[in-house]
């Protein structure tokens, strides 16, 4: 699935959801649901600092695989995979593990590689049936 | 008579206007910051803590700039 379809199937099955951008992890914007191309930048921007803040309040160095900042304006979520991260944003007090579901399949989705295509059966030689047939007569 | 009646009417008061503090201080939700890290643990800050009040102002941005 491409991250335009992984996207629009979000923002189908999420009415929680008010925006979200798909990005690599050099922070390149991937996919969005934002017009513009600068918000969709911003909003990354946004995203990675969340993050690298985030990541820096661990003195062990564990990786931050997602992360929720709620306010009473709304939420900004952020989910991190292999390769690549979605942030998103919703109004307040969202359900926080629906949200966290769908963004995780958004990210799979928008990331599998397509399915190869199944083997097709081989017909059967026709001289061997008609051989079948010589012999009967 | 009229005592008894004005103590009624006081206790419904104190317990009306209690119940409303009540739930007004229990329904305000704080902002707060949870992370989540790859080895299954999981922390949050609230607002009013260094590390939300570093994260908080950037969350802010983000929503303001996806509403714009």
């Amino acid at each position: 699935m491409d991250p335009a379809q992984a996207l629009a199937d979000l923002a189908e099955i999420s009415s929680q959801i008010e925006v979200a951008v798909l990005f690599d992890d050099d922070g390149a914007v991937v996919g969005s649901t934002v017009d513009d191309a600068d918000t969709a930048r911003a909003l990354v921007r946004g995203a990675l600092g969340l993050l690298e803040g985030a990541g820096s309040f661990r003195s062990e160095g564990g990786r931050v695989t997602q992360l929720e900042a709620a306010t009473s304006e709304g939420s900004v979520f952020v989910v991190r995979g292999d390769g690549r991260g979605i942030v998103a944003t919703t109004g307040p007090q969202p359900t926080v593990g629906l949200v966290f579901y769908d963004l995780k399949s958004c990210l799979r989705g928008a990331g599998k590689e397509p399915e190869p295509e199944k083997p097709k059966r081989r017909r059967r030689a026709p001289a061997a049936e008609n051989e079948a047939g010589s012999d009967e007569a | 008579m009229k005592r008894r009646a004005l103590a009624l009417a006081g206790f419904a008061t104190g317990a009306l206007a209690g119940t409303v503090l009540y739930r007004r201080s229990a329904g305000r939700r704080r902002d707060r910051v949870d992370i989540y890290f790859d080895d299954g643990s999981m922390v949050s800050f609230v607002e009013g803590s260094p590390e939300a009040d570093r994260l908080l102002p950037v969350a802010r941005d983000v929503l303001a700039t996806a509403r714009r």
